[in-house]
């Protein structure tokens, strides 16, 4: 995400607004995304390849890289100079973290991080923006709240290096276990971003803007006790919204598991199907603005 | 009765001088001067000079200095120092002055700056992509002191007493 500058993290905003205004602009007719994802996933894959289609392109790639020669030893290195002979942009998901980086490094095509292990998931930050700037009008003077796993949650890391271009003011919620690491807790130190931190979330809800929900990273915990400690740690329920500012919105990157239960989905304040939604116009333009096809 | 004389007090001799600290002096080659007090053995380490060698080497260890307090020196005959010796010295022992010999006098003097980017060593992440496959590692310095660094790749930052260096090309 630090490779975005504030203009590049507008740049992407205001053109994703443009191309949601438009049916189905062709503008990546012919061309081909190389979808590598050696990670699961169901949006970010399968809104990169819609937005691919819908830009007038199409995807080719694997979904899990145990379909892919990958199993047989193939390095990721080599991966990527055969990918990127048969492909215009690449797209990776990886399970360790730099895994974009260096395949970014290796070949003079565009290549999107899609998330790399616990790192990083920028391309999901510019949606979170997108998304916070559509509902409120603004990315400066709100009170964002980063609830859940802020040690191993990527999008968190991502959302952090992406707020640090703007003046808001962020409350940082997690278990003691699971606070923010500390090179990130740099970034706002140097951006001159104003923080709190706190292990309750119920108790400041009333001051929030927006409250972004995140799920407690199961995949990521090396230990399975340290994992079920947590697991439950914040449940949002729409009792806890009878406190809350009547404009709040609600975020999550998704997927969820118990960290939002059902009755908050139909509350005005739920905002995170229309920030899913919100996953095609702006990997739109994320794809077409690196391929060149639009300025 | 006589008055007995006071006894004839023995003169104080003074301290004998400190033998001077000095080490061999070499010909051609280079002179590791300002090393903290105790690390001459990890710059041996660094130029893979742990086991043995046919080269001429001096190396002095605590000896008194008016900058450091006490400082170690090692001296190489034949020996200049490659690009990633100086990279590891930065990140080890940052601020040591390195002294080019040739002909016995000083040809060059310069210190082990720590640079933007450096290698040379492994990113302390075990999930770094950097230590599962065959790619050197590369950091950029943030700040020398205290020393931080942070990895290119998977962006975590490393602080110097996790810094693991790699064998260095000799």
């Amino acid at each position: 995400m630090q490779d975005f500058s504030k203009e590049d993290i507008l740049k992407v905003l205001t053109t994703a607004k443009k191309l949601s205004q438009r049916s189905s602009p062709k503008l990546m007719q012919g061309k081909i995304l190389g979808s590598l994802f050696f990670e699961p996933s169901t949006r970010t894959r399968l809104s990169f390849e819609s937005a691919m289609a819908k830009l007038g392109g199409s995807a080719v790639g694997f979904a899990d890289a145990s379909v892919s020669s990958v199993t047989k030893g193939e390095s990721l290195l080599d991966t990527i100079h055969m990918v990127e002979r048969y492909a215009d942009v690449l797209v990776i998901r990886h399970s360790q973290e730099g895994a974009a980086r260096l395949a970014a490094e290796a070949t003079a095509r565009p290549v999107i991080n899609a998330g790399d292990g616990a790192n990083q998931h920028p391309t999901q930050t510019l949606v979170d923006l997108y998304t916070i700037q559509q509902l409120l009008g603004r990315l400066d003077r709100l009170k964002i709240a980063i609830v859940g796993d802020l040690k191993y949650g990527r999008t968190v890391h991502s959302l952090v290096h992406g707020l640090s271009h703007f003046s808001s003011e962020l409350t940082l919620i997690s278990p003691e276990t699971l606070k923010l690491p500390n090179s990130y807790r740099e970034v706002l130190y140097r951006s001159r971003i104003r923080y709190h931190e706190s292990e309750d979330f119920a108790q400041h809800l009333p001051e929030f803007d927006v409250l972004y929900m995140t799920r407690i990273q199961k995949e990521r915990f090396a230990d399975a006790a340290e994992y079920e400690e947590v697991r439950n740690a914040y449940m949002l329920t729409a009792a806890h919204l009878k406190r809350a500012k009547p404009t709040l919105k609600i975020l999550h990157p998704l997927p969820r598991v118990t960290e939002i239960a059902g009755d908050v989905d139909g509350t005005p304040h739920a905002a995170y199907f229309q920030q899913a939604g919100n996953g095609i116009p702006v990997r739109q333009a994320i794809i077409a603005l690196l391929a060149g096809a639009i300025t | 009765m006589a008055k007995r004389k006071p006894a004839r007090k023995t003169p104080q001799r003074a301290a004998p001088e400190p033998a001077p600290q000095k080490l061999y002096d070499i010909r051609e080659g280079t002179v590791i001067d300002h090393i903290p007090a105790g690390q001459a053995l990890r710059v041996l380490q660094v130029l893979g000079i742990t086991d043995g060698t046919d080269r001429l080497i001096s190396v002095g260890m605590n000896l008194s200095s008016r900058k450091l307090g006490k400082k170690d020196i090692v001296k190489v005959e034949g020996k200049l120092l490659t690009k990633d010796e100086l990279n590891q010295l930065a990140l080890i022992t940052p601020g040591v002055s390195i002294n080019q010999i040739s002909n016995g006098l000083v040809k060059e003097k310069f210190s082990a700056d720590l640079p933007a980017v450096v290698s040379s060593m492994l990113c302390p992440n075990p999930n770094c992509i950097t230590r599962h496959q065959v790619t050197p590692g590369k950091f950029h310095t943030l700040q020398k002191k205290p020393l931080l660094l942070t990895c290119a790749y998977c962006e975590r930052l490393v602080e110097a007493d996790q810094i693991a260096l790699t064998e260095c090309v000799h």
